[in-house]
């Protein structure tokens, strides 16, 4: 899923400042499981709002929307009249999520409530780790199923590098070593052999160096 | 009891678990002892059913100070609610901290059901700290809700 963060009281009030009207538009999808920009993160971001402002001696009026996902224009016509109503849009899903809605109400100004951190997974709840950086070719069939690209902290692809110690990252203590995990993957798994195979300098193309990326199904589209 | 000069007279929303300080402000009224005319109980079946929102709510509704009751940190009825209820309440001690409204005006205790004079000395103790501070800056019903 995505994991976001949301950004303080003081920069969200900085962004809406001017605004009479602004709607708190939540994602029910992975914002809503990393608890930052679901219903609930709505409801308390909004409450919190109304009273920053009303300390503030601002006269703000804030709304609530919440739908399934923001990065869906079907969902987010559910927004529309809402939108209408509104002078901007605080948009608490991740920056697909903003930009949708950007796109969709090409009226209106549509702020990010959130900053979008990472493609991760819950290590439990209250801990999100990063572990696919959607380098557009991936290669964990070869590295025991832990990605090089997002977890070792220099996306080398035959590691590990010199900093690694005692299974851990040179950058921080609490890091582990991505390629002390592949080893010991490997190892677990008796393929160890893979660790001999040379993987070759990465093309980066399919990744962020090919600019923009765009994924056409011809026979998916309608 | 809590009129001060200036007739201010604070209201305290008290989130009450009803396995710990619901069951002592019951034996405290059942005892004949009087608590500061401004504290309103909100029985919850644990501490740990109180969201942040409830406690933003609350200001938002008038609230002076909001106070969360929960049962002693090793003996919650539900195991681990007052701690979460206690994690809870320093995460909104951050929202209030950048909101601007000041920290004493929420705060957590733990108590068991047969404390009934502790529960007496935490509301009257709140309402005393409430007091000095003086009337939350936020309005009931005016935060544009």
């Amino acid at each position: 899923m995505i994991v976001g963060e949301r950004k303080s009281l003081e920069e969200i009030r900085k962004m809406i400042n001017g605004y009479k009207k602004v709607l708190v538009a939540g994602c029910g999808t992975c914002v809503t499981v990393c608890f930052a920009g679901g219903e609930k993160e709505v409801a308390t971001i909004a409450s919190a709002l109304r009273l920053a402002a009303q300390k503030g001696g601002d006269a703000v009026e804030i709304s609530e929307a919440t739908i399934q996902r923001q990065c869906d224009i079907e969902f987010i016509q559910e927004l529309k009249e809402k939108v209408e109503q509104a002078d901007a849009v605080l948009s608490m899903g991740c920056g697909a999520g903003v930009q949708t809605i950007a796109e969709t109400f090409g009226g209106k100004p549509v702020l990010p409530a959130l900053n979008t951190r990472f493609i991760g997974r819950t290590e439990e709840q209250g801990i999100w780790s990063e572990r696919c950086a959607a380098c557009g070719d991936c290669i964990l069939h070869l590295t025991g199923g832990i990605c090089p690209i997002a977890r070792c902290s220099k996306s080398i692809l035959n590691g590990p590098c010199g900093g690694s110690k005692d299974g851990k990252c040179e950058i921080k203590s609490e890091v582990d070593c991505a390629w002390q995990l592949i080893y010991d993957r490997l190892k677990s798994l008796g393929q160890l052999d893979l660790l001999e195979k040379i993987i070759p300098v990465k093309d980066w193309s399919a990744s962020r160096d090919g600019g923009p990326r765009k994924q056409v199904r011809e026979d998916m589209k309608l | 009891m809590t009129e001060n000069k200036n007739g201010f007279s604070p209201k305290i929303a008290a989130f009450c678990c009803f396995h710990s300080a619901y069951q002592a402000a019951d034996m405290a009224g059942a005892t004949r002892h009087a608590y500061a005319d401004g504290i309103y109980i909100i029985r919850v079946p644990c501490a740990g059913k109180v969201e942040g929102l409830h406690i933003l709510q609350a200001f938002e509704k008038g609230a002076d100070g909001v106070l969360v009751l929960a049962c002693p940190e090793e003996s919650c009825h539900f195991i681990s609610g007052n701690i979460r209820a206690k994690k809870r309440v320093n995460h909104i001690l951050q929202v209030l901290e950048e909101i601007g409204l000041e920290p004493e005006r929420l705060k957590i205790f733990n108590l068991a059901s047969n404390q009934a004079l502790r529960f007496l000395q935490v509301v009257n103790g709140m309402a005393q700290r409430i007091k000095d501070l003086g009337p939350s800056p936020i309005k009931a019903g005016n935060s544009g809700r």
